[in-house]
């Protein structure tokens, strides 16, 4: 833990230098490349209120959105968002369409090998259900249909330990759409989301009644290989959690507070002693 | 079979192929359960699409006008929208007012589920084309055979089943071929509506495991597979129902 932590604290080194001069040229391809034509290209999710959702203008925005303009404004770059989903994401990202994902991605093993997930982590949530029905626990799903995202990987784990027969669609709007047509009892999705969703008063009546399973870390990522903007996106990550920033965003967005950004906005404060409390 | 699942094992080890829908059971499992569905699918959709071209070629020419112009209508909505949209305005937009029925939840359930409606959408989808090349067939059979079938003391429905239609399906089998060829490779959309067909499970492996490249060639052999089965037997009813010194 130690070590890991003293590797987080020379990045941070990084982005703090990062933020104050211009990352110089001998860096990466990726990180140069940005400079290069002076944009910075970041995949986010677009129907994930409120990490990244259309506004009334159509405009891109959120919580990511608002992480990736923050690494933009270190690199001194433009900013253009992509619309990303969770069974595509890892592939713009490996085919060079965006320089960073930041997509509500959970951090496992098997998409370390794909894609470069950067650490710490940045954020983290579970799995829970949407619904209106009396559910008490997850074997309550039993054979019942439940409505889910292509491409999450929960749906297998709410299918083949719990039984549910999952009924999944392209995007949330549809999945949405589909429960409340009455296509699926239920909505089994990341419960950051679900959080959202019961503030809003479209969805009064609606319960997300179950222990919320995995809780996972959420990973942002660059392409394989890309080591020194890797380092610099530790430092960024670093430097949001230091600063209070994850919190912050939580606050502006009407989500409460999660314990994984407390736990690590406070981890970061007791490790680094030079920063003002 | 052992061996075989261990050998995908070995060879995810060795060169990183990874074939989970051989080593895994349970994916090994929704694949097969989506290849089921697939030529479930195809298969009721051929059958109802077939037999709304025979009905609507009929009916095209029959002598309500009245009947004439909703078989205009009908060709006309299938053929000019995509089935894409179709699916989804059939599944979200009609289903959504459909009666329901009450499940063992105690919460509504609409009555038609989303693989009645994919079978509901292709068809007709498949069907409006159908029409066409029927009627492009029965155009074909020259009007002197139809008079000589009058003339022997046939009906007009006698005339169409007996004289007609078997000498107009020679003719526009290549392209009946061609659109139902067309129609196997369009279920694919009925994933849109969370129908578990190939794709949907496809999809959902790689987006566990990761291995788009695996399972995109995968997909594609799996089709070319099925539509090959499918020609093969077209081809063959095609030469069954040759008759000497007609068409080509």
């Amino acid at each position: 833990m130690a070590r890991w932590m003293k590797s987080l604290a020379a990045a941070a080194g990084i982005a703090a230098l990062a933020s104050s001069v211009a990352v110089s040229g001998a860096s990466a391809d990726a990180i140069s490349d940005i400079k290069g034509r002076g944009k910075l290209i970041v995949g986010v999710k677009a129907d994930y209120a409120p990490y990244g959702f259309l506004d009334s203008s159509g405009k891109i925005v959120g919580i990511e959105p608002e992480l990736a303009q923050d690494v933009a404004d270190v690199l001194d770059a433009d900013l253009e968002l992509v619309p990303v989903v969770s069974s595509n994401r890892m592939q713009f990202l490996e085919q060079g369409k965006i320089d960073l994902m930041i997509a509500t991605m959970t951090d496992r093993n098997d998409r370390r090998e794909v894609v470069q997930i950067v650490d710490p982590n940045y954020y983290s949530s579970g799995t829970n259900i949407l619904t209106k029905g009396n559910f008490a626990k997850w074997e309550d799903l039993k054979g019942a249909p439940v409505c889910g995202i292509q491409g999450a990987f929960y749906n297998r784990k709410t299918s083949e330990e719990f039984g549910a027969e999952i009924v999944a669609f392209k995007g949330t709007a549809e999945a949405l759409t589909a429960l409340k047509q009455n296509r699926c009892v239920a909505f089994v999705y990341d419960d950051s989301f679900i959080v959202s969703r019961l503030g809003d008063p479209d969805w009064e009546g609606w319960k997300m009644p179950l222990p919320t399973i995995d809780d996972a870390p959420w990973g942002l990522a660059v392409k394989k290989g890309e080591d020194a903007f890797a380092m610099l996106m530790s430092g960024m990550i670093v430097k949001w959690h230091v600063s209070g920033r994850i919190l912050e965003l939580e606050s502006k967005y009407g989500l409460e507070q999660t314990p994984f950004a407390k736990k690590m906005h406070q981890a970061f404060l007791d490790f680094n002693p030079s920063i003002e409390r | 079979m052992e061996a075989v699942y261990e050998w995908a094992r070995v060879l995810y080890q060795d060169t990183g192929i990874n074939l989970t829908f051989i080593y895994d059971s349970y994916d090994r499992n929704r694949l097969i359960d989506g290849f089921l569905m697939t030529v479930w699918l195809s298969v009721i959709c051929l059958g109802l699409s077939v037999a709304i071209g025979v009905v609507g070629a009929w009916a095209q020419g029959a002598r309500s006008a009245i009947l004439r112009r909703c078989v205009a209508g009908y060709i006309e909505f299938f053929r000019n929208t995509p089935p894409l949209v179709q699916l989804y305005f059939f599944y979200f937009a009609l289903g959504s007012i459909m009666p329901t029925t009450t499940n063992r939840f105690g919460l509504p359930e609409p009555l038609l589920d989303n693989f009645a409606w994919a079978v509901i959408s292709l068809s007709f989808f498949a069907g409006a084309f159908n029409v066409e090349i029927f009627r492009s067939g029965i155009e074909a059979v020259p009007e002197s055979t139809k008079e000589a079938a009058e003339a022997l003391g046939y009906t007009r429905l006698q005339t169409y089943l007996e004289i007609v239609l078997p000498l107009a399906f020679r003719v526009c089998l290549p392209s009946l071929n061609n659109n139902l060829v067309n129609l196997v490779k369009t279920t694919t959309l009925a994933y849109a509506i969370a129908v578990p067909e190939m794709l949907y499970q496809a999809n959902q492996i790689w987006s566990d495991s990761v291995n788009v490249p695996e399972m995109m060639t995968f997909l594609l052999i799996a089709y070319v597979f099925l539509v090959g089965v499918l020609v093969w037997g077209m081809h063959r009813w095609e030469r069954s129902m040759r008759l000497p010194g007609f068409g080509s």
